[in-house]
C-alpha cells in the first residue's frame, strides 16, 4: 500500500461540515435532500449514517467526497474548504484523499480484481506494473490474492465487496466513504467484510464514514448519526442512537479509536 | 490508463466484434464501390491505354470519346503531316467486324487497323507470336480473352479457343491468326482483332471515310497544345494529348451514362448506412461504460484523461474496422479480378476511405466525450 498524505490532520476534524444545504430540482418540483447539516468526523472514527430512504444521507456523503456540490453552508474534510475548490481542485482532491465503496461494487467488467484495484494508482499516474504489485499486495491484505486474475463476473458478492474495499485502500486513502457496502450480502459475509473494514480500513487514524440500512452492522460504528428529511435527528454511540441494535460482535480495532464520541 | 481503455473496449467481445464488423464492412463497400467505378471507368478508355501515349490523337472535331468513330478521308493524313511541329503522323483505323464461328452465328469485333509501314498503336504485350506477324498475308492478332471467350470453337462439346494458325471468316474475308496479344478489358467486352490499315480497309465495306485516327509524334521540343492548336486552325481536325482524349471520354461516360449518379448513391449510402450503425454501435457501447466513466471519474480521473480514454477507443475500433475492411477488399480483389471483373484501387481510394472512418469515429466519439465530460461523478451511488 502507498503512504498516504495525511493533511489537515492537527485538532480539527477529519470532516467538519456546519450547515450544509442542498437541493434537487426547482419551483415547485425543488426537493431539500440536505436542511443544515452539522457533522464532525474525527481521524480515525468510523461514522455510520443511518435512515430512512431520501432522507439525505447518500447526498451528505456526496458532499463530503467531493463529488457533489452543496448549495450552502460550510464542508471542510482533511482540512480543505470543498466550498472555495473548483471541480478540477475537487477531482484531484478525491485522487488522493477519498476510497469509495459502493453498494454494487462498480467493478469495470473488462479489468481482473487486481486491474481493478490498481485503477486508482493508474489515475495517479503509477505504471502499470507497480501499480498491480500493490494491487495484489491489498487484495492479499484483504484474503484475495490467489483471485486476483479472476474477472468480477467470477467472483462472488462478497469476494467483489473486498475487491472494491481493496480499491478503496490501495492509494492509502484518508478517508473512505462506503454506501451500503452490506446489503448485497448476507448476514455472515456483511459481518466477516465489516470486520475487515475494522481491522484493516480505519488502520493508521484513516477516517470511515458508511451509509447503512443494515441494522445487523451498527455494533461496527464509533457513532451513528440519524437522519430524517435531510437533518441529523440524533448522533452518538450505536446503543445510544439505535434502541435495536443487535448484540455486540467483538471488534478488532483498538479501544481508542471508538471511545469520546464528539457531538455534532 | 489508455490500456484500461483498451480493456474496457475488447473486453465485451459481442459488442467490439459489433463495432468492428460494422466499421469493416463501412470501409469495404466504401472502397469496393469506387474501385470498381473506377475499374468500369478505366474500360471506357481501354482502347488508349493499349494503343499506348502517342504524343497527339487526330480526329474528327465532332468526335465525343474514343468509341465515337467519325470517319475521316485518309487525304486528311497528309494534310496532318504536314503541320509544322509534327515528326510523323500515321493513321488508325478502329471500327468493328463480324466475325463468323464455326457454329455458323457471328461474333462483332473490334477491328483496330496498323499504320502498315510501322505498325505504331498495336498491342503492347503479346501472349504469343510477334506484332510484326501481321506482315505475313491475311494475318490478324486477336485479343487473349477474345480469342478465348467468344470467339472460341465448340469441339466434341467442348470449347477450344482460337489459336496461332487458325483461320477465321471476317467480313467474307479469310483471316490467318499470326498471334495472341493481351488487351485491357472494353466497355462493351468486344473481342479484339488487330491488322494492317490496309488489310482492315480491305475487310470492312468500301466506303470514302474510312481513316479514324490519326496518330502524331513531335519534334523534339515541340509543345503539344501549340501544335494541337496549329492542327485545328490549319486542317479543321481536333487534336488532344492522350489525357485530354481520356478526359474527354470519361467526361462522356459521366455526362450520359448515368453510372456517376448510380455508383455516387451505392457509395453514399454505403456511407451513411455504414456510419449510422457504427457510430451508434459505439455511442450505445459508450452509454453502457458511463457508469464505469462515473467511477473512474469519482476516483479521480479528470476529464481529459477521460476525453482520450474515449477518443483511444474510437480510434482503435475505427483502425481495426478499417484495417478489416480494407484486407476483405484485397482478398475480395484477389478472387474476383478478370477480364469481366475490372477493379481499380489506387491509392487515393483506401486513404480516403481512412480519413471517412476515422471522421465517423472521431465524431462519435466527441458525442460520447460530451456525454462523459457532463457526467456527475454522484452517479456512482445511484444502483
Amino acid at each position: 500500500m502507498i503512504e498516504s498524505d495525511k493533511s489537515g490532520q492537527g485538532n480539527e476534524p477529519a470532516v467538519h461540515c456546519r450547515g450544509v444545504t442542498r437541493s434537487f430540482g426547482s419551483g415547485e418540483a425543488r426537493v431539500m435532500a440536505l436542511r443544515g447539516i452539522d457533522l464532525d468526523v474525527r481521524h480515525g472514527e468510523l461514522m455510520m449514517l443511518v435512515g430512512p430512504s431520501g432522507c439525505g444521507k447518500t447526498t451528505l456523503i456526496s458532499v463530503i467526497a467531493a463529488i457533489l456540490d452543496a448549495d450552502g453552508g460550510e464542508c471542510r474534510v482533511l482540512g480543505e474548504d470543498l466550498g472555495r475548490m473548483r471541480q478540477a481542485a475537487k477531482t484531484a482532491f478525491r485522487r488522493r484523499h477519498i476510497g469509495f465503496v459502493f453498494q454494487s461494487y462498480n467493478l469495470v467488467p473488462a479489468l481482473s480484481a487486481a486491474e481493478n484495484v490498481a485503477v486508482p494508482l493508474l489515475i495517479r499516474g503509477e505504471r502499470e506494473k507497480p501499480a498491480q504489485a500493490a494491487a495484489v499486495r491489498v487484495l492479499e491484505q484483504v484474503g484475495l490474492a490467489e483471485r486476483a486474475r479472476a474477472m468480477p463476473d467470477q467472483l462472488s458478492g462478497g469476494q467483489q465487496q473486498r475487491v472494491a474495499i481493496a480499491r478503496a485502500l490501495v492509494h492509502a486513502p484518508d478517508l473512505i466513504v462506503c454506501d451500503e457496502p452490506t446489503s448485497a450480502l448476507d448476514h455472515r459475509t456483511g459481518h466477516a467484510l465489516m470486520q475487515l473494514m475494522r481491522s484493516i480500513v480505519m488502520e493508521n487514524g484513516r477516517s470511515l464514514i458508511i451509509v447503512t440500512h443494515d441494522a445487523r452492522i451498527f455494533e461496527f460504528a464509533d457513532r451513528i448519526a440519524e437522519m430524517d428529511d435531510g437533518r441529523i435527528v440524533a448522533i452518538g454511540a450505536p446503543e445510544q442512537v439505535h434502541a435495536a441494535v443487535p448484540p455486540a460482535v467483538p471488534v478488532p480495532a483498538p479501544e481508542a479509536s471508538r471511545s469520546g464520541g464528539t457531538a455534532a | 490508463m489508455l490500456s484500461i481503455a483498451l480493456k474496457m473496449l475488447t473486453g465485451n467481445r459481442g459488442k467490439y466484434f459489433a463495432i468492428v464488423s460494422s466499421l469493416a464492412f463501412t470501409s469495404f463497400v466504401m472502397t469496393q464501390q469506387p474501385a470498381t467505378f473506377m475499374g468500369i471507368m478505366a474500360r471506357t478508355y481501354s482502347f488508349l491505354t493499349d494503343t499506348g501515349r502517342v504524343d497527339l490523337w487526330v480526329m474528327d472535331p465532332k468526335v465525343q470519346f474514343v468509341d465515337d468513330i467519325k470517319p475521316m478521308q485518309d487525304t486528311k493524313l497528309y494534310a496532318v503531316r504536314g503541320v509544322e511541329g509534327v515528326e510523323w503522323a500515321v493513321p488508325l483505323y478502329k471500327g468493328s467486324i463480324r466475325a463468323r464461328l464455326d457454329n455458323g452465328t457471328f461474333q462483332n469485333c473490334v477491328l483496330v487497323g496498323l499504320d502498315d509501314a510501322s505498325l505504331i498503336g498495336g498491342p503492347a504485350r503479346m501472349v504469343e507470336g510477334q506484332l510484326a506477324d501481321l506482315r505475313r498475308s491475311e494475318s490478324i492478332i486477336v485479343d487473349i480473352d477474345g480469342a478465348t471467350n467468344r470467339l472460341a470453337r465448340t469441339v466434341n462439346g467442348e470449347r477450344v479457343p482460337l489459336a496461332v494458325g487458325d483461320v477465321v471468316e471476317l467480313n467474307d474475308h479469310r483471316a490467318t491468326v499470326v498471334g495472341l496479344s493481351q488487351a485491357s478489358a472494353s466497355f462493351q467486352s468486344l473481342p479484339i482483332v488487330y491488322t494492317t490499315y490496309s488489310r482492315a480497309k480491305a475487310f470492312v465495306p468500301a466506303e470514302r471515310k474510312l481513316l479514324s485516327f490519326i496518330l502524331v509524334k513531335l519534334r523534339p521540343g515541340e509543345d503539344a497544345h501549340a501544335v494541337a492548336q496549329r492542327i485545328r486552325a490549319t486542317t479543321g481536325l481536333a487534336a488532344y494529348t492522350w489525357d485530354e482524349f481520356r478526359n474527354l471520354t470519361l467526361h462522356y461516360f459521366l455526362k450520359n451514362t448515368g453510372i456517376l449518379i448510380n455508383f455516387g448513391l451505392s457509395i453514399t449510402l454505403a456511407f451513411l448506412i455504414g456510419a449510422a450503425i457504427a457510430g451508434q454501435t459505439f455511442y450505445a457501447f459508450t452509454l453502457e461504460n458511463l457508469r464505469h466513466f462515473g467511477v473512474l471519474k469519482a476516483l479521480g480521473a479528470g476529464n481529459w484523461t477521460l476525453a482520450w480514454m474515449v477518443l483511444l477507443q474510437a480510434v482503435v475500433a475505427g483502425g481495426t474496422g478499417y484495417g478489416l475492411g480494407a484486407s476483405a477488399v484485397a482478398l475480395f480483389s484477389n478472387f474476383v479480378i478478370g477480364a469481366n471483373f475490372r477493379f481499380l484501387l489506387i491509392w487515393q481510394i483506401p486513404a480516403a476511405v481512412l480519413a471517412m472512418v476515422l471522421l465517423v469515429c472521431v465524431t462519435t466519439a466527441l458525442l460520447s466525450i460530451r456525454r462523459v465530460v457532463r457526467l456527475e461523478p454522484a452517479v456512482v451511488f445511484k444502483s
